[in-house]
């Protein structure tokens, strides 16, 4: 039952092959029994879940389902949930129960999905391998060896592992989509505003967006049709139809331009991973795409910038974990400076003390110029390099990051080197366009992902290039070895 | 760019953050190095460029005034650290 | 040495929205602890901030009011401090793109004298919590209902020269946000509040001298005492040769001075950024234009036209129009006494001094402005006299009208105020007395043309005893006419 997709899953149970009650036990068992091994998840609601899986199944007995209903999923630990913790896999909110829904969950249980629980991630999305979870680090099942990548290293993990089959997650430089390569899994962070942040804990607001992780680019629609859409509560949600992510799946890519950007292809990328992508970017030849180099002369400026505008932006993000309110308070504050202090210190990993120091650096008086407004300058730099490119191409393929999943401890030491993992990935963050990960090879039997990025708002058109790709390939029905 | 210990100092107390003696040099090295990456900003022309605060060049949507909220303090209160007669405790602020 | 006073001040006030700027919860003032502090006042992680147009609305109105610039485009920016009335960690503010730039204001400094004052800017933002010290055992408590209500920060020139103009500045302002209807006003619930940067030059100098802050004084007294005293401390430092150390101070009402607030010092280092979950407020000139045409009659035109229509004098004008609820009920009065300076003596004579007395504004005021316009419509008329008005004031304000038809008209018959003006009738009751005080009317006679006027007294009174309620007027006529047929 594990081994099918989020749709097989729907369509059997509106046929009635199983109940939801059990599937649900069955995902449950699951994630009970072999979690321990993925460390996937950090909260497992199987009360909540199987109360979800009863009243779906009424529901469908009383003729009132839909595609969703009882379908069971999960969500990264980012969303808040009413009445159950949201973490963020910080110690800060470590009892934190969230006292409402997200727009997104709120979105899941209106169309009476079936939520498992909340998935491990880096510590408030810090991070580019799930190491820096307060909860521990998240392994891979490809390889116990190897991080899952990150900061949606649960999510992408657990959807490989078949521990769900559909997991939301978030992307603010590639935190979908890196993950996603590493596991095998199919991801897709949409355009800037296409998604509600509305009880989406904040990392960097300007570049935050979520969006789904599952088997297939299918079943990343149908999740996409359930997460998208316009909402009131977000300043930043765009007001615009969202169409059905699904419809476009089947268009051939006969006659599409695909860009591939000089810059990601440079002497500097490993010879291997040029081979891998070229070869996958060789399937749509055959489909009959044409390839056409283009040039994103800022890319290089990418990690620079993004490194300014992040931290900036959670510096202030994360000052509301104060320990007034909710979240972590540290034991006998002498006086209400002890209290901010001790608390933030002792709630908050090294990273996230990092990134939120370099912020409030940026952004001190006498720097803001040099680095907060230099860095939104040049962000406008990079979206016009995409704009350009967008007259010539339909779609821009390259590597999601310079190599397959890494070692735990390989890069954690080194921060420098983390960042660097995410060159190809946080530009698209920067310039708010849409862009997603599909498995398209194999290096050292770990998975390697293809990196589709789009233009604003086709987040169809990507979808379908990469239902095309996986109609005419296998990468994406790999299952780790050894997995039972 | 490199910080020297009084700096980083300085940016965890406004950053209210609590470093101690023994990760100091560890936090300096780090923030160093990433100021280095980040100081590339500095070599590009970026003269007449607008800043780009948001991807989309959207504009503020309004809210009609409404009062939507009711009164849910106890639900709030409950994962509080520290409350008493429907007060938030913090150690004595005084002016 | 001679020394120039510069003032600058910095006026919060809350804008009268019924929720809050950037969410759904109650601005309701008074309300128990944290009722209204929702999730989004709260600061709780994942929450956003949605702009409400009425706060927009008015802000845009404050600057039409002040002749300012309108800000076609605003920016909310994050300003950066911990404190724990401050959720969220930062207070979300316009600091570069505000929705109102350079504007002025009149500033009455009494005996219709005025000064034109400039406004650098008025920006939105939100206010912040409130911490309660005592009763809570050597804690503090923290009630955030207050965060979110809308503000604006209005941000004078440094123009102000003395307490007196800084008070007049600020009791303007007062005048126009109520006028305007975009803030109660209410010094006394926090609704208004003022910061005032204060700072010594040598006379001449043109360079301004080190200034210090000093945070929320609450009411137009203060403002005037926390500046002289403030003007004192820095002038005698400034003679003795030493300097002033640019810092917030507070002014204590009950010692009379002000002190250092130590606590604000570390906090300078705000590190302001676009705030990223907002977007920029775009406005174009339909919405203004909407918005202008929205503008009530301000202070300075009221004056003007109760000048030029009325025919009152400068002051006069200006204090009756300093508050529009008084400048409405006067003009509802003044029109149906179809006298506008007896009016205008009334409302700021007899029923100031009554409101004074009771300690209660013009909106809690127990006689209508339609029943004192009925009033001096029959002291115009004559049919009663001024102090017979006044007889009728009071006990409508003692509530002897209540449940009467006809108050004004009942109790001045109830109370039998009803001056007979009736000139036949008064003949007759004349030529009675006469009649009945010949040896008065020989000494009369036979004083001389010039002391008569004096003499004619007793004839007042005896003919005011012989009939109740007679116009003094038409009787001193009347006894005129007939002593001067007598010879």
């Amino acid at each position: 039952m594990h081994n099918k997709t989020l749709a097989q899953i729907s369509q059997d149970l509106q046929a009635g092959e199983y109940s939801s009650v059990e599937v649900t036990k069955h995902f449950l068992d699951r994630i009970k029994n072999l979690d321990g091994q993925y460390n996937s998840f950090i909260t497992v609601t199987d009360e909540l879940a199987l109360t979800q899986a009863k009243a779906a199944d009424e529901l469908r007995a009383a003729g009132n389902a839909n595609e969703w209903t009882g379908v069971p999923m999960a969500h990264k630990d980012i969303f808040c949930t009413d009445g159950v913790r949201t973490s963020c896999a910080s110690k800060m909110l470590d009892k934190f129960i969230a006292p409402y829904d997200s727009t997104v969950a709120d979105n899941f249980n209106k169309v009476g999905a079936v939520s498992l629980g909340k998935t491990n991630m880096d510590e408030f999305a810090m991070g580019s391998s799930s190491e820096s979870s307060f909860y521990g680090a998240v392994k891979n099942p490809w390889s116990e060896e190897h991080v899952p990548g990150g900061s949606s290293g649960g999510s992408a993990a657990a959807v490989a592992a078949r521990l769900a089959p559909g997991i939301t997650a978030t992307d603010t430089g590639g935190s979908i989509r890196q993950p996603a390569s590493f596991c095998g899994v199919t991801g897709i962070k949409p355009t800037y505003g296409r998604v509600s942040r509305f009880g989406m804990i904040s990392y960097a607001s300007s570049l935050d967006q979520g969006g789904p992780i599952a088997r297939t680019a299918e079943d990343a629609a149908m999740m996409l049709n359930v997460m998208a859409g316009f909402d009131k509560k977000d300043s930043t949600s765009i007001e615009r139809d969202v169409p059905d992510y699904r419809a476009d799946l089947n268009k051939s890519v006969k006659g599409m331009t695909i860009g591939l950007p000089k810059e990601y292809f440079s002497s500097d990328l490993d010879p291997v991973m040029a081979q891998t992508i070229q070869d996958a970017i060789k399937e749509y030849e055959k489909m009959g795409a044409t390839l056409k180099e283009i040039s994103l002369p800022n890319t290089n400026l990418c990690v620079p910038a993004y490194y300014v505008i992040a931290p900036s932006e959670c510096s202030a993000n994360l000052s509301r974990m104060d320990g007034v309110r909710f979240g972590h308070r540290c034991e006998d504050p002498k006086d209400i400076e002890d209290l901010f202090k001790r608390s933030r210190s002792e709630g908050f990993g090294d990273e996230v003390q990092r990134r939120i120091m370099l912020g409030s650096y940026a952004l001190s008086a006498g720097f803001y110029d040099a680095y907060y407004k230099k860095a939104q300058q040049v962000r406008r730099l990079i979206k016009n390099d995409f704009v350009a490119a967008f007259n010539d191409v339909d779609v821009i393929m390259s590597p999601v990051a310079p190599s397959p999943a890494f070692k735990f401890g390989e890069k954690s030491k080194d921060p420098v080197s983390m960042y660097l993992e995410d060159i190809y990935t946080l530009s698209t963050n920067l310039a708010g366009l849409p862009g997603m990960s599909i498995p398209a090879g194999m290096i050292n039997d770990l998975p390697v992902g293809l990196q589709l990025i789009g233009n604003y708002f086709d987040e169809s058109r990507l979808l379908n290039c990469a239902h095309q790709f996986q109609n005419a390939t296998d990468w994406h029905t790999k299952t780790p070895t050894g997995l039972k | 760019m490199s910080l020297d210990t009084n700096q980083v100092l300085a940016i965890a107390d406004l950053s209210r953050l609590q470093i101690d003696e023994k990760s100091i040099t560890e936090f300096q090295t780090n923030l160093s190095n990433v100021l280095d990456l980040v100081d590339q900003l500095q070599a590009v022309d970026t003269t007449g460029i607008e800043p780009m605060a948001h991807p989309m060049d959207a504009v503020q949507r309004l809210r009609a005034d409404v009062v939507t909220e009711v009164n849910q303090r106890e639900k709030f209160q409950k994962i509080a650290p520290s409350t008493d007669n429907g007060h938030y405790l913090v150690p004595k602020v005084v002016e | 040495m001679e020394w120039e006073v510069v003032i600058g001040l910095e006026i919060h006030a809350q804008l009268a929205t019924k929720s809050k700027i950037f969410s759904g919860s109650s601005t309701e003032y008074g309300a128990d602890a944290n009722t209204q502090a929702n999730i989004y006042d709260l600061g709780l992680p994942g929450v956003l901030p949605v702009f409400n147009e009425e706060a927009l609305r008015m802000a845009v109105k404050f600057g039409l009011a002040i002749d300012a610039e309108i800000g076609m485009k605003s920016v909310f920016d994050r300003k950066n401090y911990f404190y724990p009335d401050s959720p969220k960690g930062y207070q979300i503010t316009q600091l570069h793109e505000p929705i109102v730039g350079m504007g002025h204001i009149d500033i009455d400094l009494g005996e219709g004298k005025s000064r034109r004052i400039n406004v650098t800017r008025a920006h939105l933002e939100e206010d912040a919590g409130k911490s309660v010290h005592e009763g809570f055992d050597g804690q503090s408590g923290i009630d955030l209902n207050r965060c979110g209500t809308p503000l604006i920060e209005i941000v004078s020139e440094p123009e102000l020269r003395s307490s007196k103009e800084a008070s007049a500045y600020f009791r303007k302002m007062q005048s126009i946000v109520t006028y305007l209807g975009i803030c109660d006003g209410d010094l006394s619930q926090g609704s208004m509040r003022c910061d005032c940067n204060v700072s010594l030059r040598p006379k001449g100098q043109e360079e301004f001298g080190t200034r210090t802050e000093i945070k929320n004084v609450n009411s137009f007294k203060n403002v005037e005492r926390a500046i002289e005293v403030e003007i004192e401390r820095q002038m005698d430092i400034l003679e003795d040769g030493g300097s002033i150390k640019q810092e917030t101070r507070l002014f204590d009402a009950d010692k009379n001075e002000t002190r250092s607030m130590r606590s604000k010092e570390v906090e300078n280092d705000y590190r302001y950024f676009p705030d990223p979950d907002l977007l920029p407020v775009i406005i174009d000139e339909e919405y203004v234009e909407a918005v202008r045409s929205t503008l009530p009659e301000l202070p300075e035109q009221k004056k003007a036209r109760f000048e030029a229509e009325h025919g009152l004098s400068a002051y006069n004008a200006s204090v009756l129009a300093a508050n529009r609820e008084m400048a409405d009920y006067f003009e509802v009065a003044a029109e149906i006494a179809g006298d506008y300076k007896m009016a205008a003596n009334w409302v700021m004579g007899d029923l100031s001094a009554a409101l004074n007395k009771n300690e209660i504004s013009i909106s809690e005021i127990p006689v209508s402005a339609e029943q004192l316009g009925a009033i001096l419509k029959n002291v115009k008329g004559s049919d009663i006299s001024n102090d017979g008005a006044k007889e009728v004031f009071s006990a409508i304000w003692q509530g002897k009208g209540a449940g009467l038809e006809n108050p004004v008209d009942q109790l001045i018959d109830q109370l039998g105020l009803k001056q007979v003006s009736d000139t036949s009738a008064i003949e007759e009751v004349v030529a009675q007395v006469l009649a009945d005080n010949p040896k008065l009317v020989e000494g009369y006679l036979n004083t001389p043309e010039d002391k008569r006027a004096k003499a004619i007294g007793p004839f007042i009174g005896a003919t005011r005893k012989a009939a109740k309620g007679v116009n003094p007027q038409v009787v001193m006529e009347v006894l005129k006419q007939k002593l001067s047929e007598l010879g």
